[in-house]
């Protein structure tokens, strides 16, 4: 599974969700190796449809991922909070049958 | 002997073995796997070696925008883009960059250990940029590429990158409602001017959250969309000004000259796109490294982080900023081409980032109005300073593009008239910079123990 961080230059913002997504999946203790899991970032230009399972995305840019299904673009009101992103994560691992604490 | 010494100077002198280097460097102090080290290393080099490739796609569209332009104004256009100069310059100023940004951010990293200024600046690409401008301005000033050149370097890239996220702090937590994450963006001092603006005209009380904005527009934050449509537009009007026979004859082969400048602003985007790709490869080792050590040996301190990160406070605030913004940037073209000075056409980057980033911040100490007159000043700040750094930047200056915004401009242009007084002049200024930075610290710090002292006498 890929989780994609998209932010609209994909240098900084984009970058510190990929970081923080990276982090709650080390603190859940999900084995990423064995599930195949992984994270990037990158513009939403770059972002097409096969380039991931799941896009993480702030929710102002939603509309410029127009290519992308709804159901794999997850919006998040806070790129700082880190609770709000956990429990994206969580939904994320919970859908695709990943244990996780 | 001299073939080993050869072998050394080669690396040192390749920016793109360097930087991978650093990248190595970081990623063994943080323990990581062999394979973790190999694979981030080759991506580091692989990285710079693709920004590189995107210089030259940038600047093969840029010399034709720039011929077209002297022949039909008969002065010389700018695009201001931070991702377009950074790239032309690394070409010649990589290595000095690379080591400029290391000090940089060792002096970060001292800096919020020992100051009251506890930001540790975590965007990598505005410390890469900031580095290079550092680079180009102190060789240009004639401080060569050696050690003085990447110690003063770093200590001015690493002291501007500590204190410009104070400024803007007052305002992040009217912004955030919290004082957990500060601003670590390129436009710090604009976007505190805007705040200032909106505190001093605007009326908090309506603020442009509540009003109803249409959706439609939101396909213009996909860079590469924006970039094409604008550059589109710009290539398409100089080509009729300059007429079909200077360009068909002169710069397109035979082509016609309407294809031929819509395809050099595709070629502008596609440069753009690909710079993006190679600075992605080369922060991607580079900056968690920062942040794992930065955050173990400062003990509470906060990231400075990129600019998107306030855009969902304000949504409505954003869309405000960047018309306001990009409007303020054409009239002042249009007066700069009436004036016969170099014309700073509005690059759309800069003006959506920072223009929102300024309208949010005079939003929340001014609402609407403040958002306004806040997107607006430092759109005036944006579109006139270019002028001001162009002749500091020695070579640089005929790349047909720039730097940017407010935190390349205002340092930028300082930096580059101290230079102009000589090299004592730089050196002191530099220093006298870390000094009043540390002194104003240990000011504002026996100011709250005073206080607190006194409360405490209550």
């Amino acid at each position: 599974m890929k989780i994609l961080a998209v932010c609209q230059s994909g240098l900084g913002s984009s970058f510190m969700v990929q970081m923080n997504v990276q982090q709650i999946l080390k603190d859940e203790n999900v084995d990423v190796d064995a599930n195949d899991i992984t994270v990037d970032h990158s513009d939403v230009g770059s972002a097409t449809a096969d380039s991931a399972d799941y896009f993480f995305v702030e929710s102002t840019l939603a509309d410029a991922l127009g290519s992308i299904p709804k159901e794999r673009i997850v919006l998040l009101k806070s790129l700082i909070d880190k609770k709000e992103t956990a429990e994206h994560v969580n939904y994320v691992l919970d859908n695709e049958n990943i244990a996780h604490d | 002997m001299k073939s080993v010494l050869n072998l050394f100077v080669s690396i040192a002198t390749q920016p793109a073995i360097l930087v991978a280097l650093i990248a190595m460097l970081g990623l063994l102090l943080q323990k990581k796997k062999a394979t973790e080290v190999v694979q981030g290393t080759i991506k580091t080099f692989a990285g710079f070696l693709v920004l590189i490739g995107g210089a030259g796609i940038l600047s093969n569209s840029l010399t034709p925008f720039a011929k077209m332009f002297q022949f039909a104004l008969h002065v010389q256009g700018v695009v201001p883009s931070n991702e377009a100069v950074v790239a032309i310059a690394l070409v010649k100023y990589g290595t000095t960059t690379a080591l400029i940004m290391l000090v940089g951010m060792i002096v970060n990293i001292l800096l919020a250990r020992f100051t009251r200024f506890k930001y540790i600046f975590l965007t990598g690409q505005a410390m890469l940029y900031v580095s290079c401008l550092t680079a180009v301005i102190l060789i240009s000033a004639k401080l060569g590429t050696g050690w003085q050149t990447i110690i003063l370097g770093g200590i001015f890239e690493g002291t501007l990158l500590t204190v410009t996220p104070a400024l803007c702090q007052p305002f992040m937590r009217q912004i955030t409602g919290g004082d957990e994450v500060a601003m670590g963006h390129t436009g710090n001092i604009g976007y505190a001017t805007a705040g200032l603006m909106g505190k001093w005209f605007g009326n908090k009380k309506n603020s442009t959250e509540d009003i109803e904005m249409p959706k439609g527009l939101s396909f213009l934050r996909d860079s590469t969309v924006s970039i094409t449509l604008l550059m589109g537009i710009v290539y398409i009007i100089l080509a009729i000004v300059a007429g079909p026979h200077f360009v068909e004859t002169k710069l397109s082969a035979g082509t016609n000259y309407l294809v031929y400048a819509l395809v050099q602003a595709g070629t502008f985007a596609a440069g753009f796109v690909v710079v993006l790709q190679g600075v992605r490869m080369i922060l991607a080792e580079i900056v968690p490294a920062f942040q794992g050590i930065a955050t173990k040996l400062v003990p509470n301190s906060k990231p400075a982080l990129d600019v998107p990160i306030i855009f969902p406070y304000a949504p409505n605030a954003v869309l405000i900023g960047f018309f306001t913004s990009f409007i303020v940037g054409t009239i002042s073209m249009f007066i700069m081409i009436a004036l016969k000075t170099t014309v700073i056409i509005p690059g759309v980057v800069g003006h959506f980032f920072c223009g929102a980033a300024a309208a949010i911040y005079g939003n929340a100490t001014g609402g609407r109005r403040g958002a306004i007159i806040g997107s607006a000043v430092n759109s005036l700040l944006i579109s006139w300073l270019p002028l001001l750094i162009l002749p500091v930047l020695g070579t640089l200056k005929l790349a047909a593009s720039t730097f940017a915004d407010t935190d390349y401009l205002v340092p930028g242009i300082l930096l580059g008239n101290l230079g102009n007084l000589g090299t004592v002049a730089v050196v002191a200024g530099i220093l006298g910079f870390l000094v009043i930075v540390v002194l104003i610290s240990l000011i504002l710090n026996g100011r709250d123990k005073a206080n607190s002292k006194a409360e405490a006498t209550k």
